[in-house]
């Protein structure tokens, strides 16, 4: 840290001009939906069938997984944790929901999410005593528990798949049903995104995560329970994740050994994107949204470009990459134009 | 660097009094020799478990198949001592191999020229992350690897798309299988290797640079340490291993995939871990990362004997990793964390 103010003061004395970069921290938001906005005109003057409501329901449908969980990340991020383990916990609460399911036929819907949130709870709150108590890094916490975890859903569902004729109707119905008149998906993603907007800005608790993200130290002086915060971030992740397993088998309607292996990297990908700094303590909710959609359009507009999907994962990286570069070289524009702006 | 002579013909010659004695007790109260104990106890257990374990012949070939990717754990080493972790080494075995395979068998280049561009290429991704993190000092590693891991995979999916590359020369296939007087040779390797590392780390200036970044960079950059360069050079040399082990994993299995050596990242962390290098820097050995390559090697070995599906060993990787991270952060650990301190 020290390092890089030292850098910073000899930057400004040799080059005392303001940074333009640093306009664009203001408008973040504005940016990101312009950029979607344009991405979205390019796709559709390349194929027409872009723009139309099917595809477009088609594909808010996708991205509420991915949303929700995205809101999940930035809590954790915002900790200045990371969490690898989320496409695991995904699978083994899918499979185990699946198996339930499957033998009794009988079971309603929402028992169903409730016991898949309850497994990912059970999840997040094994990484967040690792993390939180113990004080093991969070990257190898959950790389560790990322493998335990999809070893667990191998050995629980013996290497076999649980397919769409084993789940009663009613289950499968999740993804197709609707409240009214939005997808049950989206209308899910939709009251956790309200719940988590008002639980981030507007609580006690919501903030205190931000205080301990951007600085523990003080966070710690001004009696903010530090343990007690990053147990309860990665216990509303690995929730988050038991929800999406199981609506992403419903959707699916299969769960597999090897569900979601690496859907952690996307997710991660929706969060830089969305201006959440992985160095901790600076995050919006509308920015993890258009992330999130901005990855879901990606995603969905590759095939229809005729793209390879086989460049889908080196795009992803490059996007990652470009995104968290631009992130930090904003940062520092707008310290330096702190800096140039502080008399001395 | 320009040399600065500051009182060096009046030296002094002084005598440091706070070096301790040697210490039996404390020599052998140490994290390294614990790992001995458990290397023994693996070794027990797996003797009774199946009576074909303990057999010199099992036990030779066995590091054929588990020694490909402790290469990487020379370099991560350095970089956990450096409070870093790459977790992009992965991808680059995939990505090397990868290109080592497409240039053989498309293109037509002869073998020798393909391992070493192959050596090159690894050398290239370990390169790109150590420049990224050096020139954005505001990300971590753990950020700009995940990156670089996502891309250098998705390169090489982009070149061999979910096809297999093979067809390698009759010669290639030493690397993997050979033996040099009638030891493995990619035991030879691993040892001749780990000698030099060892040497590396704790007998040349480089390594007491990489152990000083460790404990305090900034105090390092004002002693003169070229912090930078040593962490790009730590990173670069991880890239190398990494394309070690793509021609040796290749050599092995006889051709190669884009999603070869996915999770390596893991073991190899796992077996760092276990090692005794601490994830908060600065502190721990060679030796013990190389006793535990060869714990979780054997480990596998003997549980892989008793028909233990791979997917429990996910569970047992991920286990080892999770303890031996939490020993040194609870009590139980506090009398080697003390011992090793003074």
């Amino acid at each position: 840290m020290a390092e890089s103010a030292l850098d910073n003061v000899a930057t400004v004395h040799v080059e005392k001009k303001a940074s333009k970069l640093a306009a664009f921290a203001k408008f973040r938001e504005l940016g990101l939906l312009i950029f979607i906005i344009l991405l979205c005109i390019f796709v559709q003057t390349r194929n027409s069938s872009f723009l139309t409501i099917g595809n477009l329901t088609d594909m808010i449908t996708n991205t509420a997984i991915l949303s929700i969980l995205a809101l999940g990340m930035m809590l954790v991020i915002i900790t200045r944790g990371i969490d690898l383990s989320i496409g695991s916990t995904l699978a083994l609460s899918g499979m185990i929901v699946a198996q339930t399911v499957s033998v009794y036929q009988g079971l309603h819907p929402i028992v169903a999410i409730l016991i898949g949130i309850g497994i990912g709870l059970v999840c997040g709150v094994t990484i967040g005593f690792f993390v939180s108590k113990i004080g093991v890094l969070p990257i190898i916490a959950t790389l560790a528990m990322m493998n335990i975890f999809r070893g667990l859903t191998f050995t629980v569902s013996n290497g076999q798949w649980v397919s769409s004729y084993q789940m009663p109707d009613s289950f499968v119905s999740i993804a197709t049903s609707k409240i009214l008149g939005i997808n049950t998906l989206v209308f899910i993603a939709i009251v956790i995104y309200i719940i988590g907007f008002y639980f981030v800005n507007h609580t006690r608790t919501g903030r205190q995560i931000y205080a301990v993200g951007s600085n523990p130290e003080s966070a710690k002086v001004s009696g903010i329970n530090q343990t007690k915060i990053l147990l309860m971030v990665y216990s509303i992740m690995g929730g988050l994740a038991g929800l999406s397993g199981v609506l992403w088998v419903a959707k699916f309607a299969s769960a597999q050994g090897d569900t979601a292996a690496g859907y952690e990297l996307t997710v991660i990908a929706a969060c830089i994107l969305g201006g959440v700094s992985i160095a901790g303590g600076s995050g919006k909710i509308s920015g993890v949204i258009l992330g999130a959609i901005l990855l879901g359009i990606l995603n969905n507009s590759l095939p229809l470009m005729n793209v390879s999907p086989f460049w889908q994962m080196a795009i992803q990286g490059s996007i990652i990459l470009f995104a968290v570069i631009l992130n930090a070289l904003v940062k520092r524009g707008v310290e330096r134009n702190n800096l140039l702006r502080r008399k001395i | 660097m320009e040399q600065r002579a500051v009182n060096q013909n009046n030296y002094v010659p002084r005598v440091l009094e706070n070096k301790q004695a040697f210490s039996l007790k404390r020599f052998f109260f140490q994290w390294e020799w614990m790992l001995v104990l458990v290397f023994l106890l693996v070794m027990i257990i797996n003797t009774n478990l199946s009576p074909y374990f303990l057999n010199a012949a099992g036990l030779r070939d066995a590091t054929m198949v588990f020694l490909d990717k402790a290469f990487i754990v020379f370099p991560m080493v350095m970089i956990m001592i450096l409070r870093d972790i790459d977790i992009s080494v992965g991808s680059t075995v995939a990505l090397s191999s990868v290109i080592m395979a497409t240039l053989y068998n498309s293109l037509g280049i002869p073998m020798e020229a393909a391992i070493v561009i192959c050596l090159l290429v690894g050398a290239l991704c370990g390169f790109v992350n150590g420049i990224l993190i050096v020139k954005f000092k505001e990300l971590s590693a753990v950020i700009v690897t995940l990156g670089t891991m996502i891309l250098y995979r998705g390169i090489a999916y982009v070149i061999l798309e979910n096809q297999a590359s093979g067809n390698f020369p009759d010669w290639f296939s030493f690397f993997g299988w050979g033996k040099v007087a009638g030891v493995p040779f990619i035991l030879v390797a691993f040892l001749v290797l780990a000698l030099v590392f060892t040497l590396l780390l704790h007998k040349t200036t480089f390594g007491r640079q990489v152990y000083a970044m460790g404990n305090n960079t900034t105090a390092s950059r004002f002693s003169g340490v070229q912090v930078n360069k040593i962490k790009v050079l730590v990173f670069t040399l991880a890239g190398l291993m990494a394309a070690v082990t793509a021609i040796f994993l290749a050599s092995r299995m006889g051709s190669t995939r884009p999603n070869v050596a996915t999770m390596y990242e893991l073991d190899v962390i796992a077996m760092v871990a276990l090692g005794g290098i601490s994830t908060a820097g600065g502190k721990g050995k060679m030796i013990g990362a190389i006793i535990a390559v060869f714990i979780i090697g054997y480990l596998q070995y003997g549980l892989g004997l008793i028909n233990i599906p791979s997917q429990m060993m996910l569970v047992i990787v991920g286990l080892l990793l999770l303890i031996s991270v939490s020993i040194p952060k609870v009590n139980l650990g506090n009398k080697f964390a003390s011992s090793k301190k003074k």
